[in-house]
């Protein structure tokens, strides 16, 4: 090679996708470039120009136009085009490209550019387009981590050891220890088949009815002096909690430490394949940070609580660190968050006594949706029975309510900007209360209302009396998809937060080709990606609260064009690791985490997944004026009475 | 009637001489390259074929130093072309001295088994023929490979050539505005080969390889053209 081509191939080399390249593509597209320069203001393409080279831009800058006029991509050096066009079987330029500055372009002959897609995957997946790239990227981060794709089957050894109802204890008990088993689950048979019955080997229908553990033989039989004759159906926990054999590892660990058991049956649909035990995770995973969920919940004072919130940052360090994707880490978080909340009621019940009528403790945004990162604030509220009086009942809750806002600020989720608290009486009222709310909000929405009130239809309940939290849950999936106004309301207000056009150098480039120092991958990103999802999922008639669950549920809709939502999602995963990775980054530099991001220190990959990210946000918007349409004011009455929509 | 005027006219008819020295021309190859001529003077820049050159030198005097490498890279106004470009490392008559080594990179070793010019000279000036030689600062060029041609077969080899850094200095030196500032005392703008990218925001290259020089020189011409002639400038006004 001669030197001068050993210029070009080390610049190159500094830019994806040539930075991935095996040596001897490189050296061979270095030594095939043609150069030319062009003065600035100076058309390169023209539009269904025949283009026969991938154009690189090796000094200058250039801009790309859309069919309309629009701004379609401002690059600079590093950065190539043509690429899609060279892909068209037409090879004819689509967006016109004009410098401007003074550019120097290296063109890397079609011939050369056909020849490495087609010998480099990478590169090939690099400049198809359509969302392929982030997709890509996305699904080689998620290989990165073996956390979530290790099943929980694989850490499945022998059958679980299965007794009837009518089984006794002692013989239980001798099956057990002679199984060497921790646990036995309780089953029975059943004369039909049913959503939670299972074949046996017999082919009669079994249905699981209980777990007991070994523990259970302590604290249920022995210590309270049950007779080694008494039925396992007796003494057995009939709440079974399980998990399906194709779960992840981590998704196992959360369910066990969300719902604070150490044996989780394993099925395989319905059938019992195995028992998971914490210390088989254990033995498994050394992802420790998560064991922190333990620890909050024998802490006693909300002082002792608060000491662990620099474990939590610590953690989540530890999990960006260790390739953990956004979903994983958003879900530890909003467990421990919750782990927070339950453990701070309970304390708030021990100081101020039982509660004198049920409640639901909720989360409400990105809590709710178990999305948050590490700098979520607090957004609940509080659910009460129907038989709360305010005179006799008030001062309890409101004393509850500031216990648990208060702790939670000193646990490093500080007070909600927007007052949406459980502390804000407005938000501490009765079932029916709430229901008047949501009613309301859905049947007379107005843009301004809806905009502050839009983080209610993300709501979860995490202590107390669920049902009440489902209730509300299932009004609204109920209602919404038949409130065209308001759906058209919501759809307004998902795009008043738009996502930029892209980077160019240093900047953030907007629509209109303005340049800003900083991006908020929040504002920008997340929030009007998950803004839009909300849209459709209450459109179809959906109670899921994750983005990617709602997703699901729109999938199985018609609602979205194929390939959408799949790009959406992609898009929030990535959006979301670059956010997180940033805030990881801040706190080892001892700063405060937030949502900005500097362009300056995003490199040139992740650049080209935003600026995809963002197009897949965009489109999506535009999407949204076009399907939810304000009805005009006569028919503007909405159809309170229609029937319920296709769930 | 000075000026720009006075050195236009210094310029040689260059389609007149090739054709006299391919009449007298005693060596063949020589005889061959002036038979061939020039392009027509009225040729749109735009149009022309062209060919960048470079040399590195032992030193800066023709007639005591040597060329030791040679760097030529084909190209038009549209595209250059690097990979059709040829390198050369030659073999000085005189001893490399040790600030020329530093200087190019080009070492002892290297120019042990190199070829002397003769034996490049055939495969030179085909390559030459038919194009219109772009050098920045023509002198080395152009009096260095007049000095070997003569020295080795006793004759001229003169052509014309496109200097950039000629076309550089009009701009930045011989200006009515280059002389006012320089009469204010303000430092002349450099005129080498770098910081004359820079002006038109081409990039850095590692400089002092005639090869390298040569393709930084194309694209150097390519800006001049597009930001103070324009692709109809005939050659004949541009070459010296």
């Amino acid at each position: 090679m001669n030197i001068e081509q050993l210029d070009i191939r080390s610049h190159m080399a500094q830019f994806a996708p040539f930075d991935s390249l095996a040596d001897e593509h490189l050296d061979r597209i270095a030594s095939e470039v043609e150069i030319r320069y062009f003065q600035a203001g100076s058309e390169l393409l023209s539009r269904d120009q025949p283009i026969e080279a991938l154009w690189y831009v090796r000094s200058g800058a250039v801009e790309m136009y859309q069919r309309s006029g629009r701004l379609f991509n401002r690059l600079s050096e590093g950065d190539i085009f043509g690429y899609s066009d060279l892909l068209r079987s037409n090879r004819k330029v689509r967006y016109p490209v004009s410098a401007i500055e003074d550019t120097l372009i290296y063109f890397i002959p079609g011939e050369t550019f056909e020849a490495i897609c087609e010998e480099d995957d990478d590169f090939s997946e690099f400049v198809e387009t359509g969302g392929q790239r982030l997709k890509v990227t996305v699904e080689q981060q998620r290989d990165d981590s073996g956390l979530m794709t290790t099943r929980v089957r694989k850490l499945i050894t022998k059958a679980p050891l299965m007794v009837e109802t009518s089984t006794t204890l002692q013989d239980a008990a001798r099956q057990m220890s002679e199984a060497n088993a921790t646990c036995v689950l309780v089953i029975d048979i059943t004369d039909t088949q049913s959503a939670y019955t299972f074949t046996g080997r017999d082919g009669r229908y079994w249905q699981l009815n209980g777990i007991l553990t070994d523990r259970d033989f302590c604290t249920r039989v022995l210590a309270e002096g049950k007779s080694p004759q008494t039925t396992v159906g007796e003494v057995m926990s009939p709440k079974v909690i399980v998990t399906q054999s194709d779960e992840s590892v981590y998704e196992a660990m959360l369910s066990m430490l969300r719902n604070q058991v150490h044996h989780l049956p394993v099925l395989h649909r319905r059938q019992p394949m195995g028992i998971l035990h914490l210390s088989d995770i254990v033995r498994h995973e050394t992802h420790s940070s998560l064991f922190l969920v333990n620890n909050i919940f024998v802490q006693n004072t909300p002082t002792q609580l608060a000491r662990l919130a620099d474990e939590v940052r610590t953690g989540f360090v530890r999990m960006v660190a260790d390739g953990a994707n956004s979903e994983m880490i958003s879900r530890a978080l909003a467990t421990i968050g919750r782990a927070f909340i339950q453990r701070l009621l309970e304390l708030a019940e021990a100081e101020l006594g039982a509660p004198p009528v049920p409640y639901c403790f909720m989360v409400l945004g990105s809590m709710a949706r178990e999305e948050p990162t590490i700098t979520a604030d607090q957004d609940n509220a509080l659910v009460l029975h129907d038989s709360y009086d305010p005179e006799a009942h008030g001062e309890y809750f409101e004393a509850l309510a500031k216990f648990v806002c208060d702790g939670l600020d000193a646990c490093g989720y500080p007070y909600c900007k927007g007052d949406v608290m459980a502390i804000n009486p407005r938000w501490r009222q009765p079932l029916t209360v709430w229901k008047q709310y949501f009613t309301e909000w859905m049947d007379e929405p107005n843009g301004e209302r809806l905009l502050h009130s839009s983080i209610f239809f993300d709501l979860a309940a995490v202590h107390g009396e669920a049902p009440m939290v489902e209730a509300l849950q299932d009004l609204i999936a109920e209602l919404a998809p038949n409130r065209p106004v308001f759906l058209a309301a919501l759809a307004r207000n998902a795009k008043n937060r738009t996502p930029p056009l892209g980077f160019f150098r240093q900047f953030v480039m907007e629509q209109d080709g303005e340049h800003r120092k900083s991006i908020n991958l929040k504002r920008r990103g997340t929030a009007p990606l998950t803004d839009l999802v909300r849209v459709h999922a209450l459109a179809c008639g959906s109670n899921a609260q994750n983005s990617f669950a709602r997703l699901d549920d729109i999938d199985k809709t018609k609602l979205l064009a194929e390939g959408v939502t799949d790009r959406l999602r992609y898009a929030f995963e990535f959006m979301s690791m670059v956010r997180m990775r940033y805030q990881a980054a801040s706190i080892e530099q001892g700063e405060e985490p937030n949502n900005s991001v500097d362009p300056e220190q995003i490199d040139s990959r992740e650049r080209h997944n935003l600026k995809d990210a963002f197009e897949a946000i965009s489109n999506a918007q535009k999407f949204l004026s076009f399907r939810y349409i304000m009805p005009s004011r006569q028919e503007g009455a909405q159809s309170k009475s229609s029937p319920r929509g296709n769930r | 009637m000075f000026g720009l005027g006075s050195k236009k006219a210094s310029t040689p008819d260059w389609p007149d001489y090739m054709a006299s020295r391919a009449e007298h021309a005693r060596d063949p190859r020589l005889a061959r390259f002036y038979a061939a001529g020039t392009l027509d003077p009225q040729m749109p820049i735009g149009e022309a074929p062209l060919l960048a050159m470079d040399f590195e030198t032992t030193g800066l005097d023709g007639s005591r130093h040597d060329i030791v490498s040679v760097g030529l890279v084909p190209f038009t106004l549209e595209r250059i072309r690097p990979a059709a470009g040829r390198y050369w490392v030659l073999s000085p008559r005189r001893p490399l001295s040790d600030e020329s080594v530093a200087f190019h990179h080009i070492t002892h070793s290297e120019v042990e088994d190199a070829p002397d010019l003769s034996k490049i000279l055939d495969e030179l000036l085909e390559r030459m023929q038919g194009c219109l030689v772009v050098a920045h600062y023509r002198q080395i060029e152009r009096t260095f490979l007049d000095a070997a041609v003569r020295e080795r077969l006793g004759e001229h080899l003169l052509f014309p050539m496109i200097d950039t850094m000629s076309i550089e200095a009009r701009i930045h030196r011989q200006s009515w505005w280059a002389r006012l500032r320089r009469w204010a005392g303000r430092p002349m703008a450099s005129i080498r080969l770098n910081e004359s990218r820079q002006r038109y925001n081409l990039p850095p290259y590692t400089g002092h390889h005639a090869q390298v020089d040569a393709l930084a020189t194309a694209e150097l011409l390519q800006a001049q053209i597009l930001h103070h002639h324009t692709l109809e400038t005939p050659v004949g006004d541009l070459w010296r």
